[in-house]
């Protein structure tokens, strides 16, 4: 049960216009982990994201997904296993309907489809959305979006989810019902986000980045203890961390 | 403002037509799109001074819009907006062809004016068969039928990301005009210059987003091809539905109904 681990040793990247990203970051991921990407605006995380599923061919260093190096070669088997979840979910839902949305992973994998239709019929029912199947992608609310986008992965069943700022553009409802429902995946969890709080109650363990650099890494509440790393990768606790500004009388 | 976005919503609105639940909606696609291709044809293959023989061909799309339970007014309004084109391509006809074809009471009607309305009429069949056919089966539906029946993928393709983002982009361009629209004041700020890095803006952007959904693609195993997940059945009475209505559309096409009539009616007299 050793597979699900994401390894990133000594990744340099420069985009093709000259603009430094990434100078050399390292961390290892093992399987069922669940980790925080924070970092300021720039830091360098989407970039990282984009090399895990082998979107960005690294300049320099090595990466690892479970027992594979990332290569050409082992590419289709990459993003087999580690399903991305996108910032924007009209980026992540290009087809008609919801369920044809959930079902393109599965019917590309080569499913039969009475194996395509329990995919797509569980995943979206972990999610709560059966009930929009149906419908068309643009008439959704942003949580529903959200949902569904969190489906249209699972139904590939990957076994590293990879999700960039999945809280964002949530109202504080649907943010915590996702918190919730990400709290029941069992797989190996890699979030890249700016809200921290959700950071807390997620994720045992937090990677900071800044300029292109990993600061910090180790257990969440040590590290968002720590004033100085924090200030030295331009963030700040987290709200939930920070004492009642009314009842400790500070403002 | 308001233009971009009531003709946004009223793409919503043939959407929501197209998903009732009637008789011609759960109908195959294939056979729908087939049947309107035949009486497209059979419309505009008449001759341009045909109009008497071109009337029994409105049956089709009446019986469709009682059936199908459609809402006329937004129908003909859709109509309507298209009519400019094919006004433009026979105002000229009563100027050009002025031999007298016609003749009712004092009235002389050139055979300009014949073909005129006969390019009108067929105008408004062959555009309200196509917009029928989209509010009873629904774009998608048709692009289904249309990439089973053998049309090239990409095309099909083409056409389904078209709609999907279509959405998306009228939003963010809506977006931009309305930011752009607050922060001009007495006129100032609207003019061509604007309206040019707006639109450079928008197509940057939409070049992004396009890299982004083919990352998505990418990320969900994307070789290339799309696999529709919807298995289509034809039945027995839909074959007999397409036979009937081409038969029909065949027979007026090479019988004039109205003439027929006539005739009819005066033997009978006689």
């Amino acid at each position: 049960m050793s597979h699900h681990i994401v390894e990133v040793k000594d990744l340099r990247y420069t985009y093709p216009d000259g603009t430094p990203a990434l100078h050399g970051v390292s961390f290892r991921v093992m399987h069922g982990e669940s980790v925080a990407l924070v970092g300021a605006n720039g830091a360098g995380k989407s970039t990282l994201l984009l090399h895990l599923n082998g979107y960005l061919a690294p300049k320099g260093g090595e990466i690892r997904i479970g027992d594979y190096p990332l290569t050409k070669k082992t590419l289709q088997t990459v993003r087999r296993t580690v399903g991305m979840v996108f910032q924007d979910p009209d980026d992540q839902l290009f087809m008609p309907t919801v369920y044809d949305d959930v079902a393109f992973g599965p019917l590309n994998l080569g499913l039969p489809d009475a194996e395509v239709e329990n995919r797509v019929l569980n995943a979206l029912s972990v999610v709560d959305t059966l009930h929009l199947k149906n419908r068309p992608p643009y008439k959704l609310s942003r949580g529903e979006k959200r949902a569904v986008a969190i489906a249209s992965v699972l139904s590939m069943s990957p076994d590293i989810l990879v999700m960039d700022e999945p809280t964002s553009d949530l109202d504080p409802r649907a943010r915590r019902k996702l918190i919730e429902l990400l709290k029941t995946f069992k797989h190996t969890k890699i979030i890249a986000t700016h809200d921290l709080d959700m950071v807390v109650d997620l994720c045992e363990r937090t990677i900071v980045i800044f300029n292109g650099r990993v600061t910090a890494d180790g257990p969440t509440l040590q590290i968002f203890e720590n004033q100085a790393v924090l200030a030295e990768s331009h963030l700040e606790k987290p709200l939930g961390m920070q004492g009642c500004p009314v009842c400790s009388g500070h403002r | 403002m308001s233009g971009i976005e009531s003709s946004f919503f009223d793409i919503g609105t043939m959407d929501t037509i197209s998903r009732q639940d009637t008789l011609v909606h759960r109908m195959d696609p294939r056979i729908k799109v087939l049947t309107t291709l035949v009486f497209i044809v059979c419309v505009v293959s008449f001759g341009k001074h045909d109009i008497s023989a071109l009337v029994p061909f409105l049956i089709y799309p009446l019986f469709l819009v009682v059936l199908g339970d459609l809402p006329v007014r937004y129908l003909s309004r859709k109509v309507a907006l298209a009519a400019p084109f094919a006004i433009l391509i026979g105002i000229f006809n009563p100027l050009l062809d002025q031999e007298l074809l016609l003749q009712v009471g004092p009235v002389g009607l050139s055979g300009g004016w014949v073909s005129f309305f006969s390019i009108l009429l067929r105008f408004t069949m062959t555009v309200g068969a196509a917009l029928i056919l989209i509010a009873t089966t629904g774009y998608n539906g048709v692009c289904m039928a249309l990439e089973k029946m053998g049309v090239p993928q990409v095309f099909v393709v083409q056409l389904l990301f078209l709609y999907r983002y279509l959405f998306v982009l009228v939003d963010e361009a809506s977006r931009m005009v309305r930011a752009r629209s607050l922060r001009s004041f007495e006129g100032k700020g609207m003019g061509m210059r604007v309206f040019g890095s707006m639109g450079g803006h928008l197509l940057l952007r939409t070049m992004d987003r396009a890299q982004r959904i083919h990352l998505a693609m990418l990320c969900r195993g994307f070789d290339g091809n799309i696999r529709p997940f919807h298995p289509l059945r034809v039945r027995g009475w839909e074959v007999m539905y397409l036979l009937g209505w081409s038969a029909l559309f065949v027979f007026m096409r090479f019988y004039n109904v109205p003439r027929l009539l006539g005739t009819l009616i005066q033997r009978f007299l006689s």
